[in-house]
C-alpha cells in the first residue's frame, strides 16, 4: 500500500497529476477493451477468409522469390545467350528450348530470368512509391487533423486540388517533367499521386477520433495536446491506413506498369521491370504476343494479391461489415 | 438551387486559378525553362533570346504571370513541337476533343449499364454466389492493367479473329462527311450509315478497355451502397407500410443509394481521360489521349500545357452538372 | 391459481374475441460459426379490439423481435421463426409474403423509434403519406393528397397543406414523429404496433406524442401494441402489460393489478428503478443489478435467476413454468407478495 492513499493526508498537486493520469490509463483501457476484441475478432475472420488466405499467399511468394530472385535465376539478365537465335526479320524472338523455359526475348536474353528478376524491381517500386506516399500524407494529413483551423483548412485545399487530378494523369505529368527518366522518377511520380489519398483518410479519422469520447476525455484531464496526437490519436486512426497502404501497393505496380508502357519508367534495361518489359513487348503483337502475356500476368497475380488482402483487411476491421 | 449553382461556379472560377497558377509554376520549373518548352528542338540562341523578350522573362514573376494569364485568355498556348509540328497548340486540343469525347462517352455508357444493375443485383444477393462472383470478378478488374486489356482484346478480336478493326478511328478511304467530329454521330447525321457503322466498330474495342476502370468502380460502389441503404430504417418503414416489392426497389431504395453512385460517375471522368492515355495509344486512335501519350514522351510542353489545362476544366465542369444532379436527386442539399 | 387471479381489475372492457393472439411464438437466429440465440422463447399474448397492450422489458427481451416477427419484417436470412399469431382468423407466420404485403400499412401498421432514420430523406412528406394509400385504397396520388393533408392536421402538425411538400429534414422530431403516425394509421389500421414511438425524443415531446396517440386510440377504435422499456409510459396508456425478460413473458395483468401488485421480481425491480419524487430523503434507488450478459437458458433455470434477489433453489434447476391464464398470471418459483 502506497501511503498516497492514506485518508490522514491531503493529496497534493503532484497526487492530483497522477490521479489523473490513472484515470485516464482507465479511461484507455476502456476504450481498448473493444478496441482489443475488434482486432482480435478481425484476426479470427482474416484467419477463416479464404480471400485473405489466397491474397496472404500470392503476397508471401511474390516477396520470397522478390528477395531471392538474383540467386535462383538460371541465367544473368543482362547475359544473351540466345543472341545467335534472334533474326529481326523471320523469328525476332526465339521460343523455349532446354535450358530455357520460356524462350528469350528480342535482344536473346533469358525470359525466365528477367522476369524472375523483374520481381525486384516491381516490389521496390511498389514498396518505395506507398512508402514515400505514406510518409508524405501521413505528415499532411496529421498536421491538418491534429492542428485543424486555418492549416487544416489549407492543407486540405490542397490536397482537395491534387485528388481532383487524376491519379495516373498526375503520375504521367510528374514523370515527363524529369530530363531523364530512372527508377527514382518513376517512384516519386507514384508515391505523389498517394500522397493526398493518405492525407485525406488520415485527417478524417484523426477529425473522427478528435471529437471522440476518449480523446476528449484525455483532453479534459489536460494531457498536452502532442501526448494527445501521438498517443491517443495517431495510433487508433492507423487502421485504415494500414488497409489503404495495402491497396496501394497494388495500384503502385499497376501505375509503374502505365509508366512503363508510355515510355517514362526506367529505360535502363539491366534492371527489367515487369511494366518495362510489358511496354517492351507491344512491338511484337502478332509475332510473340507471350512476351507481354508473361510479364502482365505476373502484374496482374500480384496485384490481386495486394488487392484481396486489402479489400478482406477492410472487410475484417469494418465493424459495420461484421453482419 | 440557383445560389447553389452561382456558388458552385465562383468555387469553379477559383479551381480554374489555382490551376492556371500550378500550371505556370509547372512551366518555370520545366528544364530549360518556357523558353526550351516552347521552343522545343528549334532551339537557337537567337531565337532564344528574342523569344525571352518577348515572353519578358526578365520582368518580375507577378508581371509575368498576368503575362501568362493574357495569352492563355486569348488561346495562345505556343506551337506543337512533336504531336502535329508547326500546329497550334490549342488547335491540336480543339481537333482532337471530338474523338476523345466519343470514346468516353460510349465508355462510361457502357460501365453505367453494367456496373449499376449488377452492383444491384449482387446486393440482393448479398453472400450469395452470383455476390461473390460478382466481386471477385471486379476486383479482378481493377488488377488488370487497363492497356494489357486493350492489348488483349486488340490481340484477340482484331489480329486472331479479325473480327474488329486493329486501329484508327475510320477504315482508310472512307469517304465521310464530317459534322462535329464525333464520326458515329456525323454518320447519323449525314444518313451515311455505312460511315456510322464502320467508326461504331473502331469504336467497340477501345471502348471496351476504356469502360473497365469506371465498370469496376460503379458495380463497387452501387453495391456497398444499396447495400447500406437496405439496413436503413426507412426501407424497414416503407416495408412496414405494405409498398408493393417494385416500389420500396424502386423509390426507396435505388434512388437513395443513387447518391454515392452519381458522385462517383463524376469523378471517374478524370480517370476515363488517364485511361484513354493508354487505351487511344494502343489502338492509335487519334483522340486526345493518344496526343497526350506522344506529349508526355516527347516532352511537347505546348499540347501538354493545353490537354492539361482543358482536361482540368472539363472535369471541373462535369462535377458541377453531378453537383446539379445530386441536388436534384437530394432534397437536403437543394433546399439548404 | 387463486394468488394468479387476485388481480381482479380486468382489462379490456368490452373483451370480446381477441384481434390478434400470439402463441408460443419463437425466434431463432443463427449467425455463422455461432451459437443459436434465442431471442424470443415462446410468447403468447392477445391483444383484443380497442385494447392498448404493453411489452416491457430491458433492450435485449425480445420485445422488438416480437413485433417485427409479427409484421413479416425481420431479416430474411439467418432466422427461424415458429408459433403462431393469428389476426382475423388467419396465422400471419404462414401468410404468403404478397399476402402479408396486402396486410401491412392497411389491416397492421407500425411506428418506429427513430422517426429521423425511419424517413425517407429524399422523399416528401406528402408522397410518403399518399403512397400508402395508393398502394391500399386504390386512390390517384392526386385523390389521396387532400386525405394526406387531412391526416397531417389529425396528428397536430400545423399548417398541414405546406409541410405535404416538405422532406423529413426540414421538420423537427416531434412532427417526424407525429408523420410516421399519421403514415401508420392512413388506412385506418385495426392494429397499430408502436416500437418505443418515444424513445428518440425530448421530454416534453414525449408526453405530447403519448397524449396523441391515446387520444387516436381511443378516436379510432384501433388496437395498440405499445413496446417501451419505460414503465411510465406503461402506466399513462396501456391497458393490459406483458413484461418480457429473455424472450419469455415473465408476468402479465391488468394496468393497476400490476402496478398495485407485481408479483415478478423482475417486475418490482423495474418498477423500483422509476425515480420517485415522492419517496423519503435518503431512500436509495434500488435499480436491478446486473445485466442481460448474466442471463441463464431457460432450458433448465429461471433466465433472471443470478439477477435475483429473491432467488432459491430450483430457481437455477428448473424451468419455471406459467401460472395463471391469457390474462393475468406470472412465470416465478418463488413469487413477491406473496404473502397478502
Amino acid at each position: 500500500m502506497d501511503d498516497n492513499t492514506g485518508p490522514s493526508r491531503r493529496p497534493t498537486l503532484g497526487d492530483r497529476r497522477k490521479e489523473r493520469i490513472d484515470a485516464l490509463a482507465t479511461a484507455g483501457t476502456v476504450v481498448d477493451e473493444p478496441g482489443k476484441s475488434l482486432l482480435r475478432s478481425a484476426w479470427e475472420r482474416l484467419r477463416r477468409d479464404p480471400v485473405f488466405l489466397v491474397g496472404a499467399a500470392i503476397t508471401l511468394v511474390f516477396v520470397v522469390l522478390a528477395i531471392i530472385s538474383p540467386w535462383i535465376a538460371p541465367w544473368d539478365v543482362t547475359a544473351n545467350p540466345l543472341i545467335d537465335k534472334v533474326r529481326p526479320q523471320s523469328n525476332p524472338v526465339p521460343g523455349p528450348e532446354p535450358g530455357h523455359l520460356l524462350g528469350a526475348d528480342d535482344r536473346g536474353r533469358d525470359l525466365f530470368s528477367r522476369l524472375l528478376v523483374g520481381s525486384r524491381q516491381t516490389l521496390v517500386v511498389g514498396v518505395f512509391a506507398t512508402l514515400l506516399g505514406l510518409l508524405g500524407g501521413i505528415t499532411l494529413g496529421a498536421l491538418a487533423g491534429a492542428i485543424g483551423g486555418f492549416v487544416d483548412t489549407v492543407v486540405m485545399r490542397i490536397v482537395d486540388v491534387m485528388l481532383s487530378f487524376p491519379a495516373l494523369l498526375l503520375a504521367f505529368t510528374i514523370a515527363s517533367l524529369a530530363r531523364e527518366p530512372s527508377q527514382w522518377t518513376l517512384i516519386i511520380a507514384i508515391a505523389t499521386t498517394q500522397v493526398p489519398i493518405f492525407a485525406r483518410l488520415l485527417r478524417g479519422s484523426m477529425l473522427a477520433q478528435r471529437s471522440s469520447d476518449h480523446v476528449l476525455a484525455a483532453r479534459s484531464l489536460g494531457v498536452r495536446p502532442r501526448a494527445i496526437v501521438f498517443r491517443h490519436m495517431l495510433p487508433n486512426a492507423m487502421g485504415p491506413v494500414i488497409v489503404q497502404a495495402t491497396l496501394s501497393l497494388a495500384t503502385a505496380i499497376i501505375e509503374a506498369a502505365a509508366l512503363s508502357f508510355l515510355g517514362l519508367g526506367n529505360p535502363d534495361q539491366r534492371q527489367p521491370e515487369w511494366g518495362q518489359m510489358l511496354g517492351l513487348a507491344q512491338r511484337y503483337i502478332s509475332e510473340a504476343p507471350h512476351l507481354a502475356f508473361y510479364p502482365a500476368g505476373c502484374i496482374i497475380v500480384v496485384a490481386l494479391g495486394f488487392t484481396l488482402m486489402g479489400e478482406s483487411l477492410r472487410e475484417a476491421l469494418d465493424p459495420k461489415s461484421r453482419r | 438551387m440557383l445560389r447553389f449553382v452561382v456558388r458552385r461556379i465562383l468555387q469553379m472560377c477559383l479551381v480554374a486559378f489555382v490551376l492556371s497558377m500550378l500550371i505556370f509554376v509547372w512551366l518555370r520549373s520545366l528544364p530549360g525553362g518556357p523558353v526550351s518548352a516552347i521552343l522545343g528542338e528549334r532551339q537557337t540562341p537567337a531565337r532564344r533570346a528574342a523569344l525571352e523578350a518577348a515572353l519578358g522573362l526578365d520582368q518580375p514573376l507577378h508581371v509575368q504571370y498576368l503575362r501568362f494569364l493574357e495569352r492563355a485568355s486569348q488561346g495562345k498556348f505556343g506551337v506543337s513541337t512533336k504531336v502535329l509540328p508547326g500546329e497550334d497548340a490549342l488547335q491540336v486540343f480543339l481537333d482532337r476533343l471530338p474523338a476523345t469525347v466519343e470514346l468516353s462517352l460510349l465508355a462510361l455508357f457502357l460501365a453505367i449499364a453494367l456496373g449499376i444493375p449488377l452492383g444491384y443485383m449482387a446486393a440482393r444477393r448479398h453472400g450469395s454466389a452470383v455476390d461473390t462472383g460478382a466481386v471477385i470478378f471486379s476486383l479482378v478488374g481493377v488488377a488488370v492493367p487497363v492497356f494489357f486489356l486493350a492489348f488483349l482484346l486488340k490481340y484477340f478480336f482484331a489480329v486472331e479473329w479479325n473480327l474488329l478493326p486493329v486501329s484508327g478511328r475510320q477504315t482508310t478511304g472512307l469517304d465521310a462527311t464530317r459534322v462535329t467530329g464525333m464520326f458515329v454521330l456525323d454518320g447519323i447525321l449525314t444518313r451515311e450509315w455505312d460511315a456510322s457503322w464502320d467508326a461504331f466498330k473502331h469504336l467497340i474495342l477501345p471502348a471496351v478497355a476504356l469502360a473497365s476502370i469506371p465498370f469496376a468502380v460503379i458495380f463497387r460502389i452501387t453495391r456497398a451502397s444499396v447495400l447500406d441503404v437496405l439496413d436503413e430504417d426507412y426501407v424497414r418503414t416503407a416495408e412496414a407500410k405494405g409498398l408493393t416489392a417494385r416500389v420500396v426497389r424502386g423509390r426507396h431504395v435505388l434512388r437513395n443509394a443513387m447518391l454515392p453512385v452519381v458522385t462517383t460517375i463524376g469523378l471517374q471522368v478524370g480517370g476515363l481521360l488517364a485511361g484513354a492515355v493508354l487505351t487511344e495509344s494502343v489502338f492509335s486512335y487519334r483522340g486526345i489521349g493518344d496526343a497526350l501519350a506522344t506529349a508526355f514522351r516527347e516532352k511537347d510542353y505546348a499540347v501538354l500545357q493545353v490537354l492539361i489545362l482543358m482536361g482540368a476544366v472539363i472535369f471541373v465542369l462535369v462535377n458541377l452538372l453531378v453537383d446539379i444532379a445530386y441536388a436534384l436527386i437530394d432534397p437536403r442539399i437543394r433546399t439548404r | 391459481m387463486t394468488q394468479a387471479t387476485q388481480h381482479s381489475s380486468r382489462p379490456g372492457a368490452g373483451s370480446s374475441e381477441p384481434l390478434l393472439s400470439v402463441r408460443d411464438l419463437r425466434v431463432t437466429f443463427q449467425r455463422q460459426g455461432e451459437e443459436e440465440f434465442h431471442a424470443v422463447d415462446g410468447v403468447s399474448f392477445d391483444v383484443r379490439p380497442g385494447q392498448t397492450v404493453g411489452l416491457v422489458g430491458e433492450s435485449g427481451c425480445g420485445k422488438s423481435v416480437t413485433s417485427l416477427a409479427i409484421m413479416g419484417l425481420l431479416p430474411g436470412r439467418g432466422n427461424r421463426v415458429s408459433g403462431s399469431a393469428i389476426f382475423d382468423g388467419e396465422d400471419l407466420l404462414t401468410l404468403s409474403p404478397s399476402a402479408m404485403r396486402d396486410r401491412r400499412g392497411s389491416e397492421i401498421a407500425m411506428i418506429f423509434q427513430d422517426p429521423l432514420s425511419s424517413l425517407n430523406p429524399v422523399i416528401s412528406i406528402g408522397r410518403q403519406v399518399t403512397e400508402v394509400m395508393e398502394r391500399h385504397q386504390g386512390l390517384s396520388r392526386k385523390q389521396a393528397t387532400p386525405k394526406a393533408a387531412d391526416l397531417l392536421e389529425r396528428v397536430g402538425i400545423p399548417d398541414p397543406k405546406a409541410r405535404l411538400l416538405n422532406y423529413p429534414h426540414q421538420l423537427s422530431g416531434g412532427m417526424r414523429q407525429r408523420a410516421l403516425i399519421a403514415m401508420a394509421l392512413a388506412c385506418n389500421p385495426r392494429l397499430l404496433i408502436a416500437d418505443e414511438p418515444t424513445t428518440a425524443l425530448d421530454v416534453t415531446i414525449q408526453a405530447q406524442i403519448l397524449a396523441l396517440l391515446k387520444e387516436l386510440v381511443v378516436d379510432t377504435g384501433t388496437a395498440l401494441v405499445m413496446i417501451t422499456h419505460d414503465l411510465g409510459v406503461v402506466a399513462g396508456l396501456c391497458d393490459e402489460v406483458n413484461v418480457l425478460y429473455g424472450g419469455k413473458v415473465v408476468e402479465r395483468g391488468g394496468r393497476h393489478g400490476l402496478f398495485r401488485d407485481p408479483r415478478h421480481p423482475y417486475t418490482v425491480g423495474l418498477l423500483n428503478s422509476i425515480p420517485r419524487l415522492d419517496a423519503a430523503r435518503g431512500d436509495k434507488l434500488s435499480p436491478v443489478p446486473g445485466s442481460v450478459a448474466d442471463n441463464l437458458p431457460w432450458t433448465a433455470a429461471c433466465a433472471f435467476a443470478p439477477r435475483c434477489s429473491n432467488a432459491i433453489d430450483p430457481c437455477t434447476a428448473e424451468t419455471p413454468q406459467w401460472e395463471g391464464d391469457q390474462v393475468v398470471g406470472f412465470r416465478c418459483f418463488n413469487p413477491m407478495g406473496g404473502t397478502r
